[in-house]
């Protein structure tokens, strides 16, 4: 079988249980595919083809057999490699893990395998997610399916590029600062950076672990809500998993919908074409039924310092582990004493972002700078928080682009600060821990455009119902690129 | 020459004490149980510390540090933190520890309490619950190994830190508050300090006038008073003022070697443990914990002088034994003589033999008592009953029988030892009448002559003697 059957990867799990179609030959299609364009892409750091096929055959026997299904059935996962998946290599795209089988799968992946999704492999991403091309990989690049020469967004921008390439039905990223919502983004492809709390983090490498979550993505809404059905929920493993029951995807129309247009994410950094193409996804929304103000939430510039300070400070703390000592890359073991066998390895494991956001971090969390950096951030967080209430008190759901910009060249050169700046319009989600999307919204000179939509605390219904009703509206486009192959 | 206040020594301790009761450790469900494990058996991926896994809070371990703080009258906190301590060191598996902290807007389980001993109060600052990191092992000396091994079964034990103000002025006075603070936390049941390693010491200790000196490592309270009597001779014979700096106690070697200057001190760089949420405790819950707790050493020995009027001093050593003052307890509902039965009890049994088991019921004691009160033994007559009935198994009322055990009560018979004691030492007789102890020396001459006889009686007729 050449190419893939032209149905949306939220079909297929009713047709494998039905036995309409055979898992095997699906995921086989799959990793065609992959062959095909991953050498370009490059999307992909390890691929599990002997595990998901063999997962595929054990489906096709069960359906055969009569046997009910998991909700995920025969839909094939990427997965970004910074979820633990039990013995597949977990490298989070850096050189200090290199050899690193965790012994455990990650929840999100238990309960994905429980649903029966299968596992295709593990994605490219910034090395431990630091970053927002993909290009902080120590195993290289990847590229957009849409423009081979630019960026698809970070950091996960694998799962992101496969999902948009064909090369997965669906796929996990993780969103610390927008890293879901960015690639999903420049790929044209929708990512849900669920609640905090909502999805356990239990196997997810942490980066700031009080701002992360690991969340779906796909090229339709309803494949990103199935992926989402699955993984949401209490966890007795992460302490910071919320008791609260997962609302179920309504569906309906959007009639009456209340949506705040924030006026800064539509700032002067946002390229005009960029903005016009949003406020003509609002004015679709509002032909849907919805209706559209423009609002305003006055901390959101500080967003941004508060997001940098809060995000290194837990990054310089949870990256201390990598000594070399129990795993991973090691250095100098035997050879030196612990403190130089520590500094070559970590000197030599890590990449340079990754030491820059630890040097930042160890900084604003020192004596003497703590209470000046990081409560202080702390502070502007908790006002940051308590604002979006409050508009949420007038608003359903909050609007504006994704990105302020279109996907940049890959290997454009721009100093860190201009690289953070275009995180402006995500971070403030992971702050308050709100559930954010990113909506596929449109093109600007064939390059994509996303829309992100931000709803109160577990409400991501009220995102993907958006989604939903929208991409309906706007029709499934596939990269030139995925379409000849 | 040194004056007084340069010799004045300051010491705060820093005791680091396992939680040994509970059965996992503090954020996974690995066993607590490792010190008979080979090394690295009893470990997790969580208290391994490999990356992606999450801990979880041990609620019991939380119980436990709340017991201990309320035994040590800390207030314990409504809601308290979790803390990152961050530092490099192999033992460390995730290259920071979870603990709590009383700056950058930490707030540990409980604050301000502060142990009674020897009539003074020693303040203590702060009670924290923490994990124990693993443990290194050298091959021959700390100084002299050309490497570490690292065992990490300790990585992750609970453990409750206890940190005193600098109220305690000398080694002896260490070791008497450590045993007092063993001995409350034992009471509760949540650690046992015969454990190799469950109760583990750092003290603080300063010349008045000098710097402070951290010796750390110091693995058992019976090193600590060798530790802390080095050291201060160290810092008095030291030429100049010491220096701020941490020491680390060689056991094999009972020296102190320094390891670092306070200027090369590390910076924990502390902030909230972002994976785990406050804990939370309301009052009703702490009330909870205060009335399901063991009673402690302290409240039992005032609980002993208030309800059942028995002499502070007795109290204490009463309250001070957990066989003795249980066993008390269960006389206490037999029989009102209180004072009688506490006396005998601590002056009549050891520690070991009540809980050798073999020791009379407290019915045939308060039997004994009873006997005491009307007079038909002596005080002493009892002691040896009893001594004799945990030796050889018998029954007291046996022993009494067998031994024909009476008290004399016929006062002239009394008198006539008397009379027979005054004739050998008549010198005695006239120094008794001016002088207590002379009077007592007197007293206790009658007694060795006549062991039967009624202290009180002879006491009284001698007295009586006395005046003619």
């Amino acid at each position: 079988m050449k190419s893939q059957p032209s149905v949306g990867p939220h079909h297929v799990p009713s047709m494998v249980s039905k036995g309409e179609m055979s898992a095997e030959e699906y995921i086989g299609s799959i990793f065609d595919r992959i062959e095909r364009l991953d050498s370009r892409l490059h999307a992909y750091l390890q691929l599990n083809r002997e595990g998901a096929l063999a997962k595929a055959r054990e489906l096709d026997r069960r359906a055969k057999k009569g046997e009910r299904l998991g909700r995920l059935a025969g839909m094939g996962v990427a997965v970004k490699d910074i979820i633990c998946v039990r013995s597949l290599q977990a490298t989070c795209g850096s050189k200090i893990l290199v050899g690193f089988n965790p012994p455990y799968s990650a929840t999100a992946i238990r309960r994905i395998e429980q649903e029966d999704g299968i596992i295709l492999g593990k994605t490219n991403l910034d090395e431990f997610g630091m970053g927002n091309t993909t290009q902080n990989s120590a195993f290289g690049p990847t590229l957009n399916p849409w423009d081979v020469a630019r960026v698809p967004g970070g950091s996960s921008g694998g799962s992101a590029a496969a999902v948009a390439a064909g090369m997965a039905s669906v796929a996990l990223g993780t969103d610390t600062g927008g890293s879901i919502r960015c690639p999903a983004s420049f790929c044209s492809v929708v990512g849900l950076k669920p609640t905090y709390g909502r999805v356990s983090r239990y196997g997810l490498i942490p980066y700031a672990n009080s701002l992360e979550q690991i969340g779906p993505m796909g090229r339709e809404a309803e494949s990103v809500s199935l992926l989402f059905d699955a993984i949401a929920g209490h966890d007795p493993e992460d302490a910071t998993s919320a008791r609260e029951p997962v609302r179920p995807a309504t569906g309906g129309g959007l009639k009456g919908l209340r949506i705040g247009r924030i006026k800064e994410f539509f700032g002067e950094g946002a390229q005009p074409r960029v903005k016009e193409r949003v406020l003509d996804g609002c004015a679709k929304l509002e032909t849907l039924g919805a209706e559209a103000e423009e609002t305003s939430i006055s901390s959101l510039p500080y967003s941004l310092a508060v997001y940098y300070i809060i995000a290194m400070a837990e990054a310089s703390s949870n990256l201390s582990r990598y000594d070399g000592v129990r795993y991973g890359l090691s250095l100098e073991k035997g050879t030196a004493d612990w403190n130089t066998a520590f500094a070559r390895t970590r000197s030599e494991g890590f990449g340079e972002e990754v030491k820059r956001r630890i040097l930042l971090g160890t900084f604003v969390l020192s004596a003497g700078y703590y209470e000046a950096y990081y409560v202080r951030a702390q502070k502007v967080r908790a006002l940051l928080t308590q604002e979006f209430a409050l508009v949420f008190k007038k608003f359903d759901a909050l609007l504006g682009p994704t990105m302020p910009v279109l996907p940049p060249k890959l290997g454009e050169k721009v100093s860190p600060l201009e690289d953070y700046l275009i995180d402006i319009n995500t971070v403030a989600a992971n702050l308050t821990g709100l559930p954010a999307i990113s909506i596929p919204c449109g093109f600007v000179d064939g390059l994509p455009v996303g829309m992100q939509v931000i709803a109160p605390r577990f409400r991501e219904d009220v995102l993907l119902k958006v989604a939903t009703v929208f991409g309906g509206e706007q029709g499934l486009k596939s990269p030139p690129l995925a379409e000849a192959a | 020459m040194q004056t007084e206040s340069r010799l004045r020594v300051k010491i705060g301790l820093e005791v680091h004490c396992q939680l040994t009761a509970l059965k996992t450790k503090l954020f996974c469900s690995c066993s607590s149980d490792y010190r008979s494990s080979e090394p690295n058996e009893k470990i997790c991926p969580v208290c391994f510390g490999l990356p992606g896994t999450l801990p979880v809070l041990n609620a019991k371990a939380v119980e436990y540090a709340t017991m201990i703080s309320l035994a040590l009258n800390g207030t314990v906190a409504n809601r308290s933190i979790f803390y990152r301590k961050n530092y490099f060191y192999p033992d460390l598996p995730k290259g920071f520890q979870i603990s709590q902290y009383d700056k950058a807007g930490g707030v540990p389980i409980a604050s301000s309490g502060f142990v009674q001993i020897e009539g003074k109060k020693v303040r203590i600052t702060r009670i924290q619950l923490e994990e124990d990191p693993g443990k290194l092992s050298y091959e021959g000396t700390i100084d002299k190994s050309s490497h570490s091994l690292v065992d990490y079964n300790r990585a992750g034990i609970a453990l409750v830190e206890i940190v005193t103000e600098p109220d305690i002025e000398d080694a002896r006075e260490a070791k008497v508050f450590l045993e007092k603070l063993r001995s409350t936390i034992e009471s509760l049941g949540v650690s046992n300090g015969e454990l190799d390693g469950a109760m583990r010491c750092d003290a603080n200790i300063s010349l008045a006038g000098g710097a402070r000196v951290e010796v750390k490592n110091i693995s058992s309270f019976k090193e600590v008073e060798k530790a802390l009597n080095y050291e201060i001779l160290r810092q008095r014979t030291f030429s100049g003022n010491a220096a701020s700096e941490t020491r680390h106690w060689d056991e094999r070697r009972s020296i102190t070697i320094a390891l670092r200057s306070k200027e090369e001190e590390q910076d924990y760089r502390y902030f909230p443990e972002p994976d785990l949420r406050p804990v939370v405790l309301e009052p009703g819950a702490i009330d909870g914990v205060r009335k399901a707790m063991p009673e402690g050493e302290d409240a039992k020995a005032s609980r002993y002088t208030k309800d059942f009027r028995i002499s502070p001093q007795l109290a204490k050593e009463l309250a001070a034994d957990k066989a003795l003052s249980t066993y008390f307890d269960k006389c206490a509902e037999l029989h009102h003589g209180y004072q009688e039965m506490a006396g005998l009890i601590v002056g009549g049994f050891s520690g070991d033999a009540m809980s050798e088991g073999r020791a009379a019921t407290p019915e045939e004691f308060v039997e004994l008592v009873r006997m005491i009160e009307s007079s038909s033994i002596t005080r002493a007559q009892a002691k040896e009953a009893l001594r004799e009935s945990l030796r050889t198994g018998k029954p007291v009322r046996k022993v009494v029988e067998l031994r024909n055990l009476s008290a004399v009560v016929d006062e002239g018979a009394i008198a006539a030892v008397i009379e027979k004691v005054v004739a050998a030492r008549p010198e005695a007789l006239a120094e008794a009448r001016s002088d207590k102890k002379a009077f007592s020396y007197l007293v206790g001459q009658v007694l060795k002559e006549e062991p039967k006889a009624q202290p009180g009686v002879v006491a009284k007729l001698l007295a009586r003697r006395l005046r003619k």
